[in-house]
């Protein structure tokens, strides 16, 4: 019998017991010290964690009934209309964003963001194990993104929004009369021009362009600067792909601070689209 | 040969003399054709059938025979890809219950909500598991996502299943966000309205999204026209919708956890520090 060659992952793997002569032999039956047999000791887990998560699902069914709300009725529009929860960060983002922004564009970013991961992460470190130290920035951009800008805005819609969309903590009394009379100004408006004009809608438009621009070459020319091994390795694609990614997820609490502390409406006002 | 049938005979006696009759019958059972032909190994507690045990089963041989040392901690994986398959599970078989008390129509989706509820025994036990268990799915593959984040396990060889996990998590809030408007109730009806509404602003598809209108976009030719069956919500989206629900999408998220499944063995098993 020859030697087992050393494989890629570094073990064996029992593909099957076959009668005779044949490279599966019995000795494949052998565990190493690196690892455990399926059965019991993954199996027994799964099986255990099956029943506790039945149990679980049990007693929250019967305890709490899942609603039912009158028959639906197109005429009668609820105050809120809201989206199942876990669409509500969404809803939320409507609040700074127009639609095609909040409902369409950032959603396929997200979608994508999450799909290229990992192949923008080119940090080999942190495979298969808890570290914080050997990839701070991929773990803080992505809680960041998953915990408060998904999760956060996800627990303000389901549980401070009210009639109209306005703020409501849990223990106030939702009113449906409460008028918050608020103007919204256009960004070129603050310095005195009319944002639908030719002007207003160049300069709306550079700014959002400048933001990227230097969104995109600040950092890559700072890191230049210090000869980053990181940079180096990553490329000017998946440089791109990262820088462009991180900006436009800073653009939604950028949006968030300058409407709510700034009034801002629109950065952009075309005839088509307004961002 | 009939030497062979008197030392048979000689066996069963013996046996029941050496076992008793249960332990005989047991015997007599477990080395018959029938029960070799069901289970392929021994029970006695060996590595060898330790081994057999999964592989040997169609269900448990997704797994490998033997996994690394750290795998079944909990603190690993904290089990939540197995218990959202486990939620998909209990979905896939309740909602099959459901379906036989549900008529995709306006005049009757909401009344078999209050059919199950009054008239079918267990049945508002069963619409509530169902519910919550898909809120439950919901919230455990965001858990799944978050925890194969913090482990790196994106990381090569495992990028393409990361992929597959994040088509998995967007077919699960559909399918959660489709089963929503079956009951066709007030809340289900504003909430797909709402949702639905924003495939309008889609740039370019929507009429009311960015030069949709250049494109020759109206209410009655765009993607939510295309989503609904309508330019509303009424019969036709209830319909599609439960088209979707009951039979689409689980066929598509149950093709993805195939290749999910088989991606993870073909990996190189669960990640682990080299
Ligand atoms: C319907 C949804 C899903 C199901 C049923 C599912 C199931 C599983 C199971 C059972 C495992 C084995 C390890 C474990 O339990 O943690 C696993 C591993 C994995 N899943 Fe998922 N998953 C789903 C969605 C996702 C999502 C949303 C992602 C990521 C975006 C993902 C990415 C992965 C990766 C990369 C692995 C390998 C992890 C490792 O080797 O440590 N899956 N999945």
């Amino acid at each position: 019998m020859p030697d087992k060659k050393k494989t890629d992952q570094g073990r064996y793997r029992a593909l099957a017991f076959v009668k005779g002569e044949s490279l599966a032999k019995e000795k494949d039956s052998l565990v190493s010290e690196d690892e455990l047999e399926t059965w019991p000791y993954l199996l027994r887990k799964e099986f255990l964690a099956a029943i506790i998560v039945m149990i679980g699902l049990m007693i929250w069914s019967i305890t709490l009934d899942a609603p039912l709300e009158e028959p639906s009725d197109p005429s009668l529009t609820p105050n809120p209309a809201k989206a199942p929860w876990y669409f509500l960060g969404l809803q939320e983002m409507l609040v700074y964003f127009d639609p095609w922004i909040a409902g369409v564009v950032f959603p396929s970013l997200i979608v994508m963001g999450l799909m290229v991961i990992p192949y923008i992460d080119i940090n080999p470190k942190g495979n298969g194990y808890y570290t914080f130290k050997e990839r701070k920035f991929a773990i803080t951009t992505f809680c960041f993104g998953f915990h408060v800008l998904w999760i956060l805005l996800i627990i303000v819609g389901v549980f401070m929004r009210g009639p109209g969309w306005l703020w409501f903590w849990p223990w106030e009394e939702w009113d449906s009369h409460r008028i918050v009379a608020e103007t919204n100004y256009d960004l070129t408006q603050f310095i005195g021009i009319d944002s639908k004009s030719l002007l207003g809608s160049i300069i709306g438009g550079g700014i959002v362009s400048i933001y990227f621009f230097l969104g995109l070459t600040v950092p890559y020319l700072l890191m230049k600067m210090k000869n980053s091994l990181v940079l180096e390795k990553l490329g000017i694609i998946r440089y791109s792909i990262v820088a462009f990614l991180f900006w436009s997820m800073l653009g939604l609490p950028i949006k968030m601070v300058l409407k709510l502390v700034f009034s801002l409406k629109y950065i952009w006002v075309t005839p088509w689209f307004n961002i | 040969m009939s030497d062979k049938k008197g030392k048979d005979k000689l066996n069963i006696r013996e046996l029941i003399k050496a076992k008793g009759i249960l332990g005989a019958i047991k015997d007599l059972m477990l080395s018959s054709q029938v029960w070799s032909s069901f289970f392929r190994h021994g029970l006695e507690d060996t590595p060898k059938t330790r081994m057999q045990t999964v592989i040997s089963n169609s269900f448990l041989h997704l797994h490998p025979a033997k996994v690394k040392r750290h795998a079944p901690l909990f603190k690993f994986t904290w089990c939540m890809g197995g218990i959202t398959f486990f939620t998909f599970l209990i979905l896939t078989i309740t909602g099959v219950f459901l379906m036989f008390y549900y008529h995709p129509n306006v005049r009757d989706a909401y009344w078999d909500m209050k059919g199950l509820e009054y008239h079918v025994p267990f049945g508002l036990l069963l619409r509530n598991l169902h519910r919550w268990g898909a809120h439950l799915m919901v919230i455990t593959v965001w858990f799944h996502m978050f925890r194969v984040f913090m482990t790196g396990s994106y990381k090569p060889p495992r990028e393409f299943n990361w992929g597959i996990g994040v088509v998995l998590l967007v077919f699960t809030l559909l399918l959660s966000f489709t089963g929503y408007l079956l009951p066709w109730d007030q809340l289900g009806f504003w909430a797909v309205t709402v949702g639905t509404n924003m495939a309008r602003a889609t740039p370019g598809l929507g009429h009311e999204g960015p030069f949709g209108e250049l494109l020759g976009m109206t209410a009655y030719n765009d993607v939510r026209f295309a989503l609904l069956g309508g330019s509303m919500v009424g019969g036709n989206a209830l319909l599609r919708a439960y088209i979707w629900h009951c039979i689409g999408l689980p066929l598509i998220v149950s093709a993805f956890l195939i290749v999910h499944f088989w991606r993870i063995r073909k990996d190189g098993g669960i990640s682990g520090k080299l």
